[in-house]
């Protein structure tokens, strides 16, 4: 299983990544590679070029602004567990992040990789959208906003154009002690069955749709049209989701 | 790239692994590949100092980083890194495959955290899959390893032989009663 | 002889060069090599119209690409490794397809380049013509036979066979109860952490072939490719380095890589090597597992069973180069440790659409198990009574080994079973697995096996004490991670009153020792430790007979201790090993490091010859040890679980192994081959399937679906031991390499079954499994 030809480009600015993003034809993204690499290794991804970011400076902070904490493109989710900013400010993160896959993926994922992905039953992509954050997205036509709400479009699928790249992801400040991140999931890392993200009265659910969603805490199914996977019919992951919502409120679920 | 310590030129082709690039352009075969997808983990390797998965880099995204292998722990003739030691001690090991790449998760993990507690270690070891041991003798391992790495070896027992191998041992008896803490999947409470 | 070693937690002498990262598993060799790939069948059955491989041959970096058309053995069968009257209709595959593809997966073409990245590239530029046809995946389909496998196989069934004890029906129409239950089992895989790899060169001034394979019985190879390329078998020379695990897949022999690449490396003037990758390890080695049984069982009201008929199908998948093994051994295996009256046994082998199937760990074992310890199960629950009590009302006893089932072996024999003591087995694991934890949705699983081990026809050992006083030794069965060198060095080390660290043992390598039979089935220590007792008692023989001469001593009056032969009872009175190894070896020419003691002045003046008639020089000797019968181990498994009533996710809170495989050589590597079977019958049980779709699609082919268990999933084993040696053979031992995985699948169920109070009759269970029998149950009132 090895990755088919393609030409690599590993800029050393954020202007120069833009450049290359608005003018190769069929470019990808690579940050962390935990998700793409494995796509280019099965030759499921194919794209003619790649676009190496790690080497970007200035895209590894965590830093406070606007009432949250931004997170830059290149901060891997290991460094982000162990951020103290985040987890004074935004301890939901840190719990979403400890379910993400294993710590030694972790030690190259990045948090904003993962929100690009947008994989369906992505811990990170729920907790973004259940806290209310947005992501910071550049391209050479300029910047823009992109909220939680209107990121994820489907199944790996997300608002960003082809020429765009995520620098940094943002995640409002929020208290401790109502927060919670329960996941259902087979083995140790593995991706969730069904989850919820719990801020306080908001609840988004992951696994359970072609994107995160939010759901009423009291109907969390009203709506709901899961599709199965491998590991779980619709019924049993509608069931799933009635169970860790009520045990994200302490309810017997 | 550093690797090992020694400078090495990344591979032209970009497209090549880490993982490959290790095994064959520099014969380092300590490092296995087990699956290419980042999920059996024999290919671990340190980046930096942090445990990854070579078979999830390319070569060429190693360039002015420093990568540390299996090798690099116990160069020939020398005495075994601790966690090699605790591994020989424990029978951490049958097929070996899985070995190298536990080994390098083990001492990423002890050296961010000297004395882990029994959730850090299974925490430290779940994203390593081995199909030969059953993992009981890798948490004993961990444990011994991080005991090693701590105190000076213990005296041999009277009577036994100097030889490092091949040496009749008292091997810790098996838990009689349940030992390894909750967490939330299928454990011994 | 010493006894200083058998018995004692030997660390292994494996672990310095493997903890160091100085294996040689056979993708570590390169030596200039090209790399190959290949080119499968997406299709689970398809006619092949054409191959176009011209874009192929002429992408960058390749040296060739095959296709069955170019090879001179391209329209020969693979061997089929196993005959058996039964198997009327067997078939087998050719290397590479060229008319009809049976299974998603099956070799199309071969492609040799540089490396395997230009491998890959060029193997997409291969254009296949398929013409899809109908496709058969489950075993009810394949017996259902509305589509065929093979055209000229009637109701796609490659074999089938019945055997019988007593008067089956008349037995169950004369018990006062009677249950009927189904069982299945679903495919599953092996899955080694190392995939398979094979690397050859051919030496054409030399006319050798040498070639390094991570197979599981190197001397077979080495038979098979003589036969294929006719070559004199001592021009052949096949080695098993270190091996990443086997675990049954890697018993298979003649895939059709381990003829391709010697070819290859014969045509192409270098080595050639092929490394296969997960993806396709997923396809194209060999699963086991797939089997449905329907059960009938009498009994009485005290649970004793007196009738029981089972009626299964197996999955054989497209091809049975196996032959009918794995349906033999269920079929012997059911009746496992309890006294059946009348048992009838019925199997049909069935082709599907899917890979072949060959043993894994257990191999067929685990549903034997299983259908026996749910049925006494059944029984308990349908009488009320205690399921370990129904268990010892049915157990064989202990004063009635040499015990006779009367149902055919794998060897040829019937499954006689040698020594045990199940009543204790049982007592001993209940003992240690202690009172019931407190608390909701606990359950208790239960399950008792027994396990033929120690399969002939033969194995074989040399051992060899060299001038320096060590030891070498070797036998052809290689290793994949049991130990074999440690385990065989503490039989030898005993015998010649050595240091295991003195001792070598080599492996695997017809180089070294060109016979044997292979790794599998749980017989290396039974086997090939009484071939290497048997080498080292006759060198230990023949050093005390030089010894009595120097020493002008009896023979009867000496002993081997300490590296040296001495007087009993007067230690000081020896001669060193070494010093014996230079005498045994009659010299003209001293050169150092003692030799001149051999030579002609300097020796004892005897009568005759040097070298006595009938004797041959050097502290040397071979000896092979041919078991007339399987011996039996035996065990009991116990767990308490709980299921989590709402998600129905499983925790193993205590999992309780007692174990009886005879005299134990090294209980270390023996409680690591318990620990490491348990934890693949935790993951055959609750997270392994393979999930094959209507068009005979593999859908989980990765490592993030299909379902290994990590740590966290795995409990630590608390293991006792029983032993019952064996009078079968010298050293008393029974094989052990099976034993943990066997009844695992039991256990679970039984345990599951006992919290959530639900009929559990499949495997594997999964939370989805368990909502959807919950539902069922709940929905039927």
């Amino acid at each position: 299983m090895k990755p088919p030809p393609f030409e690599y480009h590993a800029p050393n600015s954020v202007a120069r990544a833009l450049e290359l993003l608005a003018t190769l034809e069929d470019a990808k993204v690579l940050a962390g590679g935990q998700s793409l690499i494995p796509l280019l290794n099965f030759r499921l991804a194919r794209p003619a070029h790649l676009v190496d970011v790690n080497r970007l400076p200035g895209l590894d902070r965590v830093y406070e602004r606007d009432g949250g904490v931004a997170v830059g493109a290149t901060v891997r989710q290991s460094g982000a567990e162990r951020d103290p900013l985040l987890r004074e400010r935004c301890p939901l993160l840190p719990l979403a992040l400890r379910l993400v896959a294993h710590h030694v993926i972790r030690n190259r994922g990045t948090v904003c990789g993962s929100l690009a992905h947008a994989d369906p039953a992505a811990e990170l992509c729920a907790a973004l959208l259940v806290l209310g954050g947005h992501v910071v997205a550049e391209s050479t036509r300029g910047s823009r906003v992109i909220a939680a709400g209107e990121l994820f479009r489907g199944p790996f699928e997300t608002a960003l154009q082809p020429d765009e790249l995520i620098t940094e992801a943002w995640f409002p400040t929020h208290a401790t002690g109502e927060v919670g991140v329960l996941e259902e999931s087979r083995r140790h890392g593995d991706f969730a069955m069904a989850g919820v993200a719990r801020y306080r009265d908001r609840v988004a659910l992951f696994g359970v749709a072609g994107t995160p969603v939010m759901a009423d805490p009291d109907d969390p199914t009203r709506g709901l049209q899961p599709s199965g996977d491998l590991e779980a019919s619709p019924e049993f992951k509608l069931h799933l989701v009635r169970v860790l919502v009520a045990r994200a409120y302490g309810r017997a679920g | 790239m550093r690797v090992n310590g020694a400078e090495r030129q990344a591979p032209g082709s970009a497209r090549r692994l880490l993982s490959d690039y290790l095994r064959g352009d520099l014969g380092l075969t300590g490092t296995h590949v087990g699956c290419e997808h980042g999920v059996c983990g024999c290919c671990t390797v340190l980046l930096d100092g942090r445990a990854i998965r070579s078979c999830l880099m390319l070569a060429v995204q190693a360039e002015g980083h420093e990568v540390t292998t299996i090798e690099s722990l116990s160069p020939e003739g020398a005495e075994l890194h601790p966690v090699q030691r605790a591994f020989q001690e424990c029978h951490g090991l049958q097929c070996g495959f899985c070995t190298p790449g536990f080994v390098m998760a083990i001492c990423g993990l002890l050296a961010e955290n000297p004395d882990p507690t029994q959730p850090e270690i299974e925490e430290g070891i779940a994203g390593n899959l081995c199909r030969c041991t059953g993992y009981a003798s890798i948490r004993r391992a961990v444990r011994r390893a991080a005991e090693l790495m701590q105190e000076p070896p213990p005296p041999a027992s009277p009577g036994t032989p100097p030889t490092a191998r091949g040496r009749v041992v008292q091997s810790p008896p098996p838990p009689a009663s349940p030992g390894t803490p909750p967490t939330a999947r299928g454990r011994v409470k | 002889m010493t006894t200083r070693w058998f018995g004692a937690p030997v660390q292994r002498v494996e672990d310095e060069r493997l903890v160091r990262g100085r294996g040689r598993y056979t993708d570590d060799l390169d030596d200039g090599a090209l790399h190959a790939c290949f080119v499968r069948s997406p299709y689970a059955h398809a006619r092949v119209r054409s191959i176009a491989v011209e874009a192929a041959r002429r992408a960058p970096g390749v040296h060739a690409v095959y296709t069955a058309a170019d090879l001179p053995f391209g329209d020969r069968d693979l061997p089929l490794l196993i005959p058996h009257p039964a198997l009327t209709n067997g078939r087998t595959q050719r290397c590479l397809a060229s008319d009809i593809v049976r299974y998603a997966g099956e070799a199309v073409a071969f492609v040799v380049a540089h490396d395997r990245y230009l491998a890959e590239d060029a193997g997409e530029l291969i254009e296949v013509d398929y013409e899809p046809l109908p496709v058969v995946i489950t075993p009810e389909a394949a017996a259902a036979a509305r589509n065929l496998v093979h055209e000229d196989v009637p109701g796609n069934v490659a074999a089938e066979l019945t055997q019988h004890v007593g008067d089956v029906d008349a037995d169950l129409a004369g018990a006062p109860h009677t249950l009927s239950l189904r069982f299945r089992f679903e495919r599953a895989a092996a899955q080694p952490m190392e995939a398979r790899a094979v690397w050859a060169r051919w030496d054409p001034g030399e006319r050798r072939l040498l070639v390094y394979d991570s197979t599981q019985s190197p001397t077979s190879i080495r038979g098979g490719l003589a036969v294929l390329f006719g070559l004199p078998e001592t021009s052949v020379e096949v080695v098993a380095p270190d091996v990443g695990g086997g675990f049954g897949p890697k018993i298979m022999l003649f895939y059709p890589d381990e003829l391709l690449v010697p070819y290859a490396a014969m045509q192409l003037g270098r080595p050639v090597k092929w490394t296969e990758d997960r993806a396709e390890h997923f396809l194209a080695v060999n699963h086991e597992r797939g089997q449905v049984h329907d059960v009938r069982v009498g009994f009485d009201g005290s649970g004793r069973v007196l009738a029981l008929d089972v009626d299964f199908i197996h999955d054989a998948g497209a091809y049975t180069p196996y032959g009918i093994i794995l349906p033999i051994i269920t079929a012997a295996q059911t009746t496992g440790p309890y006294r059946v009256p009348s048992y009838r046994t019925r199997f049909r082998s069935l082709f599907t659409n899917a890979t072949p199937t060959s043993p894994y760990r257990g191999a067929g074992r685990p549903h034997g198990c299983f259908v026996m310890e749910r049925t006494l199960d059944a029984i308990a629950g349908e009488l009320g009574l205690d399921r370990a009590e129904v268990r010892r009302r049915n157990f064989i006893q202990a004063d009635e080994f040499p015990y006779d089932t009367g149902i055919a072996w794998q060897d040829g024999n019937r499954a006689v079973y040698d020594t045990g003591n199940y009543p204790a087995l049982l007592d001993e694991c209940l003992r240690l697995l202690g009172p019931r934890p407190a608390g909701e949705d606990v359950g208790m699983g239960l399950g008792v096996y027994v396990e033929g081990t120690g399969v002939g026809p033969y194995e074989g050992a040399h051992v060899q004490v060299l001038v320096s006083g060590k030891v070498v030794a070797a036998t052809g069965i290689p290793s994949q991670g049991q130990g074999h060198a440690t385990v065989l060095a503490q039989v030898v080390a005993d015998v010649l009153g050595v240091d295991v660290a003195d001792v070598h043992v080599r492996s695997g390598d017809t180089r070294r020792f060109q016979w044997g039979v292979g790794t599998f089935a749980s017989r290396g220590a039974v086997t090939a430790g009484n071939a290497m007792h048997a080498a080292a008692l006759k060198v230990a023989d023949k050093a005390k007979r030089i010894a009595s001469e120097q020493l002008e001593v009896d023979a009867q009056d000496l002993e081997l201790a300490a590296g040296a032969v001495r007087v009993r009872g007067a230690p000081d009175r020896a001669v060193p090993l070494a010093a014996v190894a230079i005498l045994s070896n009659p010299l003209r020419y001293a050169f150092g490091g003692g030799a001149e003691m051999a030579t002609q002045f300097s020796s004892r003046a005897r009568a005759g010859p040097p070298l006595a008639d009938g004797e041959q020089p050097g502290l040397e000797a071979s000896g092979f040890y041919s078991p007339a019968g399987s011996t039996w181990a035996s065990g009991c498994h116990a767990a308490y679980v709980r299921v989590d009533p709402r998600t129905f996710r499983l925790e193993i809170l205590r999992y309780v192994v007692v174990h009886d495989c005879g005299r134990v050589i090294n209980p270390l590597l023996l409680e690591g081959q318990i620990q490491g079977g348990v934890a693949q019958g935790i993951g055959g049980a609750f997270y392994e399937r393979l999930a094959y779709d209507d068009e005979g699609q593999l859908r989980n082919a990765s490592l993030m679906e299909f379902l290994i268990p990590y740590a966290t999933e795995v409990p630590d084993v608390v293991i006792g031991h029983l032993e019952t040696p064996s009078p079968l053979n010298p050293l008393g031992v029974k094989g052990a390499g099976e034993a943990g995985v066997i009844p695992v699948g039991a256990v679970i169920a039984s345990a599951v079954e006992d919290a959530l109070g639900i009929l559990v009759s499949q495997m594997p269970l999964s939370p989805q499994r368990l909502f959807e029998l919950m539902q069922r149950s709940a929905s039927s009132g």
